[in-house]
């Protein structure tokens, strides 16, 4: 492994025109390198990830990015056959090294995935609330938890009346927002998003990327996205990556209306991918 | 073969004709025959219970069968009370359960959850093994090497008894219970183990906070398997629980279950067409509805964890 890693490894080079200081950044990966069994999925990330704002990680399938948003909360070594290589430093300490626990790191940086997948055996109320208890926190005052946290992901006024309804009961958009709402509720810092409208209707992802604009500031959101409007419209950076590689990373207009590099020219105009 | 239609001529007329063989018309009756038998046979078994049970019912009240206490056919001053036996076999099946119920579930958590995947695979079908050991050899280690065993710690144990069989039984059972466990623990979507994990859940809570609770239905679908199993299980019991219709709770002491006592039947010279011989019947009819609705639970039990899960 090693030595293909080696191999695939590749030299720095200008990608970085986001000019995200050190001091901006709440998470910093430092040559990310991730693989399944034989098959490399990132060949060596470096990315700074501006605190309070909005970064999308766009590029055709299979280019490595639900994987590298996937490393950056420890959800990468999960799958059977997954290595990873590499430092990702969260607040300056690295997530990867030795005594970090990983369900520490999991509190501090939530995730919600491309499916909506509320727990089918719990009520709504109880999905909100099922990080306390995955956690084996005894959580005072839960009901206004679970009334702030479903306002925070603008899902209360919908089922407020329901909250004993399982969450599976929901609309697909319905049931995004109630994952949104239990990842916020153990209070991370940085939210990271895979793909999270990619199952639901034009109306549902309008709602959860006004719901993304409402969050900015006050959580760190990471988001991948195969749609470029999206991206263009909710994030303050974007990344495109290509093969497991970053081609280029910027801030979003720039990004998209002058790109430096002929493959980012090439994708957002439509040209591949 | 068929061609594929991308194989054929553009502009050519498709030929949907497909001279169909003589075999290939036939083997449907001949499978659905093959089908049909072993449902005939079912009828054929509840009619013949059906007719004896009600033989039996024209010379023993409902009333005796259900409400009397004792359970003596066999001896000259007969009792039809059905309870002893029904006592005898809630207690051997209990002491299966109480075996095969953690055991079971704590093998599919450990194969489904924590066991690497060429483990899975490895130990799986070696479990499976445990099932397919016959009953008699299972009777005999009961009786021979549980008994004396058990004897040690349990004062006032017997020989025969109602704890050893039912352990063993336990055993004999727990990879039934695993094995559909599993099935219903790996069938939870990877999706809400993720979902668990990324709430900073712990593999333990993970397991037992949403893996479990979301296979739930499916995993008592397989108790509830496990101990129809149990209540039908007939060599254990006869060889190592005794052959003494007892109305007690008492699991230290010679019993005999429903099951026991039909082979017992069987096996002496109750001439046919006896009130002896009609008793087997009406146990076997009990048996059987016991059964049943212990597996009509089940079935409605996992069809119930499919909906939920899916």
């Amino acid at each position: 492994m090693n030595k293909n890693m080696e191999e695939h490894y590749r030299s720095p080079r200008e990608f970085d025109f986001s000019g995200i200081k050190p001091e901006e950044a709440i998470i910093t990966t430092d040559n990310v390198q991730a693989w399944f069994h034989k098959t490399i999925a990132l060949k060596g990330i470096s990315l700074p990830i501006a605190r309070g704002k909005v970064t999308a990680i766009i590029g055709p399938s299979g280019c490595g990015k639900s994987t590298f948003i996937r490393t950056l909360n420890r959800m990468h070594e999960v799958v059977p056959g997954a290595g990873l290589r590499g430092r990702v430093l969260f607040e300056g300490q690295d997530i990867y090294s030795p005594e970090v626990n990983p369900i520490v790191v999991r509190k501090k940086i939530g995730m919600v995935f491309q499916k909506p997948n509320p727990f089918p055996m719990m009520s709504i109320r109880q999905n909100v609330a099922s990080g306390f208890l995955l956690q084996g926190i005894r959580s005072d005052h839960l009901d206004e938890k679970v009334e702030y946290y479903l306002r925070q992901a603008a899902l209360w006024d919908e089922v407020k009346d329901d909250l004993g309804k399982p969450g599976s009961s929901l609309s697909g958009g319905q049931q995004q927002r109630l994952c949104i709402a239990r990842a916020l509720a153990i209070e991370p810092s940085v939210l990271l998003m895979d793909e999270p409208c990619s199952a639901l209707d034009p109306i549902a992802t309008a709602r959860i990327e006004d719901l993304i604009h409402s969050l900015r500031g006050r959580y760190t959101i990471v988001i991948v996205t195969h749609n470029m409007q999206q991206a263009a419209r909710v994030a303050d950076y974007t990344a495109f990556f290509y093969l497991g590689e970053v081609i280029e990373y910027n801030r979003t207009d720039t990004l998209f209306k002058n790109p430096a590099n002929k493959q980012t020219e090439d994708y957002i105009t439509g040209r591949f991918g | 073969m068929r061609n594929p239609a991308g194989k054929r001529e553009p502009g050519s007329q498709a030929d949907l004709r497909l001279p169909r063989s003589f075999v290939e018309r036939g083997i449907g009756s001949v499978l659905l025959v093959c089908a049909a038998v072993s449902v005939v046979v079912t009828i054929g078994i509840i009619l013949t219970l059906l007719k004896e049970t009600i033989g039996f019912f024209q010379r023993v009240s409902f009333k005796e069968f259900f409400f009397d206490t004792q359970w003596t056919p066999l001896f000259s001053n007969k009792h039809f009370g059905i309870w002893p036996l029904i006592a005898g076999t809630a207690l051997t099946s209990f002491f299966a359960m109480l075996t095969a119920i953690p055991l079971g579930l704590m093998s599919a958590v450990y194969l489904s959850e924590y066991a690497p995947e060429r483990i899975r695979k490895a130990l799986k079908p070696s479990l499976e093994v445990l099932a397919g050991i016959p009953t008699v050899v299972y009777g005999y280690f009961a009786l021979t090497f549980v008994t004396p065993l058990l004897q040690k710690v349990i004062p006032g144990l017997a020989g025969f008894n109602a704890i050893s069989p039912g352990i063993v039984m336990g055993i004999m059972i727990t990879p039934i219970v695993a094995s559909l466990s599993e099935d219903a623990i790996y069938s939870v979507p990877l999706s809400l183990r993720e979902a668990a994990l990324a709430l900073g859940g712990s593999r333990l809570r993970t397991t037992f906070r949403v893996v479990i609770p979301t296979a739930f239905s499916g995993i008592v679908a397989s108790f509830i398997l496990g101990m129809s199993r149990a209540i039908g299980e007939t060599m254990i019991v006869t060889i190592a629980a005794g052959q003494q219709p007892r109305f007690t709770l008492d699991p230290r002491v010679p019993i005999e279950t429903m099951t026991a006592y039909i082979v017992q039947v069987s096996l002496g010279d109750t001439p046919h067409g006896t009130i002896e011989y009609s008793t087997i019947f009406a146990v076997g009819m009990l048996l059987f509805l016991i059964t049943l609705v212990f597996n009509l639970i089940a079935h409605f039990m996992k069809k119930r964890f499919l909906r939920g899960v899916l």
